[in-house]
């Protein structure tokens, strides 16, 4: 599998690239760390006439933790996420999705930015997006944007995205202490892609109630989802082993996958709720 | 395009296309066929090589992406004809057959034992999880991995 032919730029500064990905109209494609772009090359089911690599700009590189959130520059590899300490109490959520994005070599390399452009319906990356209000922040030669994940993703590989956009920056709402969480994801063999996965979490009022649930899953449908009926289930209510049965029912009920050659429709409704249900588990230990 | 880097402590420098993966680049410009290319396309592990010290898929990799980076290869491992302590235990344990998804996994534990020397058999096979050995043999992969640790401790490695 050899890619077809392309030229390659690799530009100093954030407005060169946007100066070239607008000078080529649609032709160009942005080259983060290449771990779905190449693939993708190598089966040839894409062929830009230039690769614009981002690997210059240092500036996309830095993780920023403040009182407003997380800030991921697009170029953030996943094992600078998990090597760096901080985020363990300022996301931990993020965290251990990152520990099932694909493997070892593929951590060194692959980043945020990427992941969330190329919008694999089962990728972890933007389903934390989804389930924790990302925002995403592209520029273009025209000036800036903030688009709201839940208005990104708009189906497999396919996003809000222009042809003249690049990703910079993907900021996470703060995450308070206290906050309950659960991650699980099903894989077949460890590293592929998940065959259903949920994120979740919520917070305690005074009474020990949910209040500000938030669930999303993975890998059943054409993008990542956020369940509002089971996020209805949760708020208000304790979180006991009744409560989790209700809400892996509704997460049966709010979805309808497709079946593939991967699984069945069914086997992977089966396995969300089942998901969902030990991440409650897992928030609520 | 010209492109240079250093590989195994040597200075290259090479013309290449851009669509040339750092595989290819290695293996057919540069003769380092210790580099083994299975799937070319980011699953099998075999082509894994240092860029910078991280373990990585050459064949994701484009040659143009290389330049000014320090690339090692399988063959960058040993300072002298000999194995080294990783690859003597894999001898030892017999953990290769066909021994075409040999030089990722050497690339990619040394990585790991360098980093970190102290790691358990559940981060070994964690980190192994994405070189793919079809001739069934991870169980003495996993062992001769584990049997090396102590060189990278010693720092005889």
């Amino acid at each position: 599998m050899k890619m077809p032919p392309f030229d390659y730029a690799c530009p100093a500064t954030l407005p060169e690239a946007l100066a070239l990905l607008s000078a080529h109209d649609g032709d160009a494609k942005v080259l983060a760390g290449g771990q779905s772009l190449v693939p993708i090359l190598a089966f040839r089911l894409a062929a830009p006439k230039l690769l614009i690599d981002l690997r210059k700009l240092g500036d996309l590189r830095s993780i920023k933790i403040t009182r407003d959130g997380i800030s991921l520059g697009a170029m953030v590899r996943w094992c600078d996420i998990e090597s760096d300490i901080r985020l363990r109490t300022a996301h931990p959520l993020l965290v251990a999705a990152v520990a099932h994005v694909a493997h070892y070599q593929i951590r060194n390399r692959g980043t945020v930015g990427g992941s969330i452009a190329h919008a694999d319906p089962a990728a972890e990356m933007p389903g934390i997006a989804v389930t924790c209000e990302a925002e995403i922040i592209a520029v273009s030669k025209a000036g800036t944007r903030i688009i709201r994940a839940a208005d990104f993703f708009q189906g497999a590989l396919t996003t809000a995205l222009s042809s003249d956009e690049i990703i910079v920056e993907i900021r996470l709402p703060a995450w308070p202490a206290g906050r309950r969480w659960g991650f699980q994801e099903f894989a077949r063999r460890r590293g592929d892609f998940a065959l259903a996965a949920a994120a979740l979490f919520y917070d305690g009022d005074a009474s020990s109630k949910a209040a500000n649930a938030h669930v999303g899953v993975i890998g059943v449908a054409d993008r990542p989802l956020r369940l509002p009926s089971v996020e209805a289930v949760l708020n208000g209510a304790t979180i006991d082993a009744a409560v989790i049965a209700k809400a892996e029912a509704a997460t049966a009920a709010a979805i309808n996958p497709d079946s593939d050659i991967h699984a069945s429709g069914a086997y992977r409704k089966a396995l969300a709720a089942t998901m969902v249900e030990r991440a409650l588990k897992m928030a609520s230990g | 395009m010209q492109v240079c880097f250093e590989v195994n402590g040597r200075d290259v420098e090479v013309v290449v296309e851009p669509r040339l993966t750092l595989a290819d680049c290695l293996r057919h410009h540069l003769r380092l066929t210790g580099t083994h290319v299975g799937c070319e396309h980011g699953v099998c592990g075999a082509c894994t090589v240092l860029f910078d010290g991280n373990a990585v898929r050459s064949c994701l990799i484009l040659a143009v992406q290389a330049e000014g980076s320090k690339i090692v290869t399988v063959e960058g491992l040993s300072k002298d004809d000999g194995l080294t302590p990783l690859q003597a235990s894999f001898r030892r344990h017999h953990a290769l057959q066909c021994g075409s998804c040999t030089p990722g996994m050497i690339t990619t534990a040394h990585a790991l034992l360098s980093a970190e020397p102290d790691c358990d058999a559940d981060r070994v096979r964690e980190v192994l999880s994405g070189n793919l050995c079809r001739c069934t043999g991870y169980v003495s992969i996993v062992e001769a991995v584990l049997d090396a640790r102590a060189a990278y401790k010693s720092g005889a490695s």
